[in-house]
């Protein structure tokens, strides 16, 4: 009797009992969903356009933050430093199609997988040396300050990301829905093949992908490195991701914002509310139990293309 | 001219279908074992066989269980770690709660505990697969390591929150414990591999091992010709686990002595044991312990590389050449040959057949 009260009563009535801390609880949430969203995207970008499973993401986004942290040190004004950056991942998008998935072509997924698991060995490494491995606090000059409304408390920086993460959604929307190369790219999530026989450049698609991957990653590594310093515990949040992009789908980039915010209210509440009745710490695996749990009732995910299977 | 098998006729069903078919392999795997069982414990000292050898053969184990369900039955798996922890943590709760079974049993029983938890995790396989599944896997790693962390029950409430290996002898020889000695060690965790390797090899070759591949290969086509999707990969999940549970009790009790939960962690354990079976081959027992070999020994070799060639490094410095070395070498191997070392051994041996003269 006791078990159930903690896990079916108590929780509800500590929400009753104080609504604006439970609105707090839920703008954490929100906000920290917000930036699992930023790094589930590049996933999202990749897995859609050719159908890699891009477990480097995490190291990229390392690697980025890592590199703007490194030119800024040296004195770079952030602008340019920015475009160095993105400059880099670039550069980083070419060598990687070249080198890696070139030869790979046609492969089955799971060996492409690994091989960005190679990569990311690769880039932790060599950023790692690059830059140093010391933690490093990275400042681009987003506003950091706490302030109140109607009680709740919020933080600018908080606000930020979440306006920055909507600015990027709505860019790669229109990317994607109103460029040609969004369109090529399109066509190549849908089909290889028949984008191949239409004349649509796969190489040069992939190079564009990978790039746009790059850029996100870089996003993604200057919110999280602005917040919790840049250092090699970066490249995990990856693996904090995967749950959100099981949840939207992996081929859905609305997907992954909803994903990340469900993710984000989800784990804070329970952490809150639910945590004391477990002992704690039951942040680590809850989204991954509440992504599993959810694929059994929707095994595509929220937005995911319908699985078709044909004999 | 070394290895061919024209001139061996089989002249009974039995012959025919023999694990080692042809006269060469059987002589090789006998100077294997001839070797592994004689030369090596009189040759190899202390630091071989503790830092070496026995975390080879130990993750050898876990590989071949990881691809009887990844290689052979076609289900993506990144829970390796916990099903290690399981069969670590049931060792050491029965052998402390019973102390006087023989632990060489209870290594077997936890084995049993290990597939019964592999089975629960195995269900989603049934509605879900691919990375899909590999995700949902990460919920066990990271749920059954959280579990064992915060239940005292697990580690009978040691205020360390590690579980120690207990002294244990069997037939008056000591096994487990601080005073085990290497060369003991050693024994148990090779005669476990070589008896769990004979066993996974028939049972790939097997009724069982074919419904696994068939499921792989199509799972609506397996289901079609009747092989029931339900049982055949909740076994797949259970006999993997089960091999993992043995393998993890074996890491802890023969090789690290005590452990925590971080020992199992997902970067630890349930990545290197999936790249062992990647790098040696999806779909093979030896390429499974070839896997291993190359995944152990790397690491061991690139640290101790700078010193052979007199280049002093800074320790932080040289682990990240090791991770780009590592990276970039898993990277090559993939280019070179996505099928692994199996495959490289089946190329040589095709070679081998018609050398020296190849016309």
């Amino acid at each position: 009797m006791d078990l159930m009260n903690i896990l079916f009563i108590a929780p509800f009535l500590d929400m009753a009992d104080s609504p604006v801390f439970l609105a707090e609880v839920v703008i954490g949430g929100v906000l920290t969903g917000v930036m699992y969203s930023l790094v589930a995207l590049g996933f999202v970008l990749i897995f859609k356009a050719s159908g890699v499973f891009n477990f480097a993401q995490g190291a990229m986004v390392l690697f980025a933050a890592l590199t703007l942290v490194g030119l800024m040190e040296r004195g770079v004004p952030v602008w340019l430093a920015l475009i160095g950056t993105a400059a880099v991942m670039v550069v980083l998008a070419f060598i990687i199609e070249r080198v890696m998935l070139r030869p790979l072509i046609h492969q089955e997924g799971i060996i492409l997988f690994m091989a960005t698991i190679g990569l990311d060995f690769l880039l932790q490494g060599v950023g790692q040396i690059a830059w140093g491995s010391n933690v490093k606090v990275l400042n681009v000059g987003i506003p950091n300050e706490s302030f109140e409304v109607g009680g709740i408390l919020l933080n600018e920086f908080d606000l930020f990301a979440a306006l920055i993460a909507a600015v990027l959604v709505g860019v790669l929307a229109v990317f994607f829905q109103k460029t040609a190369i969004g369109r090529a790219l399109r066509a190549v999530a849908d089909d290889h093949q028949a984008a191949l026989a239409i004349g649509i450049p796969l190489k040069t698609i992939w190079v564009i992908v990978w790039s746009v991957a790059g850029i996100v990653a870089l996003v993604a590594g200057i919110m999280w490195g602005a917040k919790s310093g840049v250092q090699f515990s970066l490249s995990l949040i990856a693996l904090k991701s995967l749950p959100v992009l099981i949840l939207g789908g992996f081929t859905s980039i609305p997907g992954a914002i909803i994903g990340g915010l469900i993710i984000g209210v989800g784990e804070k509440i329970a952490e809150i509310y639910w945590g004391p009745a477990f002992g704690g710490a039951i942040e680590g695996w809850f989204a991954y139990m509440l992504a599993l749990v959810f694929l059994l009732f929707r095994p595509q995910g929220l937005f995911g293309e319908r699985i078709i299977e044909r004999v | 001219m070394l290895y061919r098998e024209a001139g061996q006729f089989k002249t009974s069903y039995a012959k025919d279908q023999a694990v080692f078919p042809i006269i060469q392999d059987r002589w090789f795997i006998a100077l294997v074992l001839v070797v592994a069982y004689g030369v090596v414990p009189l040759v190899a000292n202390e630091y071989w066989l503790q830092a070496v050898l026995i975390p080879f053969l130990i993750f050898a184990l876990a590989a071949i269980g990881l691809n009887l369900l990844t290689g052979y039955a076609g289900q993506l798996s990144l829970g390796t770690g916990a099903f290690m922890a399981v069969g670590a943590y049931a060792t050491y709760k029965i052998t402390t709660v019973f102390p006087e079974i023989n632990i060489l049993v209870v290594f077997v029983m936890s084995g049993f505990v290990a597939a019964g938890v592999g089975i629960v995790f195995g269900l989603p396989s049934l509605r879900i697969k691919g990375f899909y599944l590999a995700v949902a896997t990460l919920a066990a790693q990271f749920f059954i390591l959280w579990l064992f962390n915060k239940v005292g029950w697990f580690y009978n409430d040691n205020p360390s929150g590690t579980i120690t290996a207990p002294p244990r002898t069997v037939f008056g020889i000591m096994v487990a414990g601080p005073r085990a000695t290497a060369e003991v060690r050693y024994f148990i965790s090779l005669t476990f591999l070589v008896i769990f390797a004979l066993l996974a090899k028939n049972l790939v070759r097997g009724r069982i091992g074919r419904s696994w591949m068939a499921i792989r290969d199509m799972d609506v086509a397996a289901e079609i010709i009747g092989i029931r999707p339900l049982q055949t990969k909740l076994l797949a999940f259970a006999i993997s686990s089960f091999y993992c549970g043995v393998a993890g009790a074996l890491y802890v009790f023969a090789y690290l002595g005590s452990a925590e939960t971080e020992a199992f962690d997902l970067l630890q354990v349930s990545f290197p044991v999936l790249f062992m079976i990647i790098i040696g081959g999806l779909g093979s027992i030896l390429g499974s312990i070839l896997g291993a070999a190359f995944i152990i020994l790397m690491p061991i070799f690139l640290t101790n590389a700078p010193a052979l060639f007199n280049l002093p490094m800074p320790t932080d410095l040289s682990k990240h050449i090791e991770e780009i070395i590592l990276g970039g070498l898993i990277v090559f191997l993939l280019i070179v040959e996505p099928k692994g070392f199996a495959r490289l051994w089946q190329i040589a041996k095709e070679k081998l057949r018609r050398w020296p003269f190849p016309y």
